[in-house]
């Protein structure tokens, strides 16, 4: 009896320690894949004139993604602009100023945002964005404009839920021996909160950015996708992913391993954020 | 002049009260909005008939069926899956640089954007493994792209389930795969539900990663390899091809509340384990 119970110990253990490569495997795939086909063309066209090429005729055997990697940069840095000061403030309030009851109703709706599905902000975005920015500002309003305000409120969920943490675990101590040297409250968050949850902070910004580049249907809709580097924040634009997504059904040969290409880019730039983002959120939970 | 700090702490403090209510103000006007402008083409009819003339017509029941499909499929896949992993991690090693290893694994996974997984269950599933635009395609595609929530929230789930029961269990001289199938698992059930039904949110949700594994064929599948539409896939080919507005608002609505239903439930198991434990 003993002896049954010894052998399905081990046998579960090994089933267990199989599931968990899993995770790793699947990683390993969608790497090998997505280099595997996005590589040769690389070493076919060259690096240079794909990265920093200007021209993509993916049919005439010009690959440049230069202008995307920029409009990838530029909406980032829109969605971050608009993003980051609303979303941190969120998380400032649910952690220092809103009543337990409050917090309890709050967070849950704030988090509610992030399940919203990205077509659906896409077309709320086209329906009432895009012709806000078209009469009140100018241009065809499917622009950079457009994009970071749309992206600006899809990584919100990301940034609150994140700093929200970051600032929660800030010991009350802190707080305490700031209140008994006479500060407000506002001089206390400012001056002691917030520099002591930085790292967070930075982290909770750096996957929001991670969110927004790797963002795709929702930018499609709204950005306009002009093959060319916006020059004022009323161009069109058209970033990696949406690179992708746009050509993937009916690309064949070198245009589709252009668009693998794109994706290898990509990914480069994600797994850089992520592992910026993770050195963060760690070095905070160190402290 | 100076101003005074107790004038600024109340400006500061009205300005963050402004800052949050504004913010849910977003979700409370996304939501309005959808369910004014798609309620009125709601009906029966709308939700059990399929869709005719690309959409213009009829209703969307096949899309809820590729729904329905592939997202139960991927759940199904990806929950052992997800809930052994965190067993793993938490009961049967300690930290070490394999666990690492996978804790990097899980983590890079989620940080991958949907476009990644589409453009990986295209090449993978679709072409190389000859699964063409199916529903296999799709839900191997999309139980990969679930599998860390479930891992991540999983995992929460399990380490919150108090030593003592574990110690009581283990002095009554049960193994540990009896000390976690018996009292583990079912005092993290609301946890590991969490995560099931954050993940179903997500799927229904998905567009990128489904449209190139899945296809967009509106037929009913009958068989694993067919293509198939999901609600999300047919709102954003409505809305982007301008083929209907009000089919647009319809679809959305049904969409938008199944997730807001589905995430509403995940919160709830949420707060039963946390007040079970805390």
């Amino acid at each position: 009896m003993k002896r049954i119970n010894f052998t399905k110990e081990h046998f579960v253990k090994y089933v267990l320690t199989i599931f968990a490569l899993s995770s790793l495997l699947f990683l390993f795939l969608i790497f090998i894949f997505i280099l595997f086909e996005g590589l040769p063309l690389f070493h076919k066209i060259g690096l240079k004139n794909i990265i920093f090429g200007f021209k993509w005729a993916p049919t005439k055997g010009s690959f440049g993604i230069f202008p995307m990697i920029v409009s990838s940069f530029l909406v980032t840095l829109g969605a971050l602009f608009v993003g980051a000061p609303m979303g941190l403030s969120c998380a400032i309030y649910l952690s220092e100023y809103s009543g337990k009851k409050m917090k309890m109703f709050l967070k849950p709706a704030l988090e509610l945002l992030a399940g919203i599905p990205s077509v659906v902000y896409g077309f709320l975005g086209v329906v009432y964005i895009v012709p806000f920015v078209r009469n009140y500002f100018g241009g065809a309003g499917f622009s950079l404009l457009s994009t970071s305000i749309i992206l600006g409120v899809m990584i919100l969920p990301t940034i609150i839920s994140i700093s929200f943490d970051a600032i929660t675990s800030v010991p009350k101590t802190y707080r305490e021996g700031s209140f008994a040297m006479g500060a407000t409250k506002w001089q206390t968050i400012y001056k002691v909160v917030i520099p002591s949850a930085k790292s967070g902070i930075l982290a909770s910004f750096i996957l929001g950015m991670g969110r927004a580049i790797g963002e795709t249907m929702a930018v499609i809709m709204v950005a306009g996708n002009a093959l060319k580097i916006p020059t004022s924040i009323l161009d069109p634009l058209r970033t990696l992913t949406s690179n992708i997504a746009l050509e993937l059904a009916y690309a064949t040969g070198d245009h589709r391993l252009g668009l693998f290409s794109t994706g290898v880019v990509l990914l480069v730039i994600i797994m850089i954020l992520n592992y910026i983002a993770n050195f963060g959120i760690k070095k905070k939970v160190i402290r | 002049m100076r101003i005074k700090p107790r004038l600024v702490d109340k400006i500061v403090r009205l300005f963050f009260n402004f800052q949050a209510f504004f913010t849910v103000g977003i979700l409370v006007v996304i939501v309005a909005v959808i369910f004014f402008k798609g309620a009125p083409h709601i009906s029966l009819g709308f939700i059990f008939s399929s869709p005719e003339d690309m959409g213009r017509h009829g209703g969307i029941f096949s899309t809820i069926i590729g729904t329905v499909l592939l997202v139960l499929l991927s759940i199904f896949l990806a929950t052992p899956l997800g809930v052994g992993t965190a067993i793993f991690l938490t009961e049967y090693t300690k930290e070490s640089i394999f666990t690492k290893f996978i804790r990097f694994g899980v983590e890079s996974l989620a940080g991958i954007p949907s476009i990644l997984y589409g453009l990986f269950g295209f090449i993978f599933f679709v072409i190389k493994l000859k699964m063409g635009w199916s529903v296999l395609s799709g839900m191997l595609t999309i139980t990969i792209m679930i599998l860390p929530t479930i891992i991540r929230t999983s995992e929460e789930a399990i380490k919150a389930v108090p030593r003592n029961l574990r110690i009581v269990s283990y002095s009554l001289s049960a193994t540990r795969w009896e000390t976690v199938k018996k009292v583990v698992i079912p005092s993290a059930v609301p946890g590991i539900l969490t995560g099931i039904m954050l993940s179903v949110g997500r799927a229904v949700g998905e567009t990128a990663a489904v449209i190139f594994t899945m296809g967009s064929s509106l037929r009913l599948p009958t068989s694993l390899m067919d293509s198939s539409r999901t609600m999300a896939v047919h709102f954003y080919i409505l809305a982007r091809e301008g083929i209907s507005m009000e089919k647009a608002y319809a679809t959305a609505l049904v969409l938008v509340m199944s997730i807001l239903i589905i995430n509403i439930i995940a919160y709830y198991l949420m707060n039963k384990m946390i007040s079970k434990y805390s």
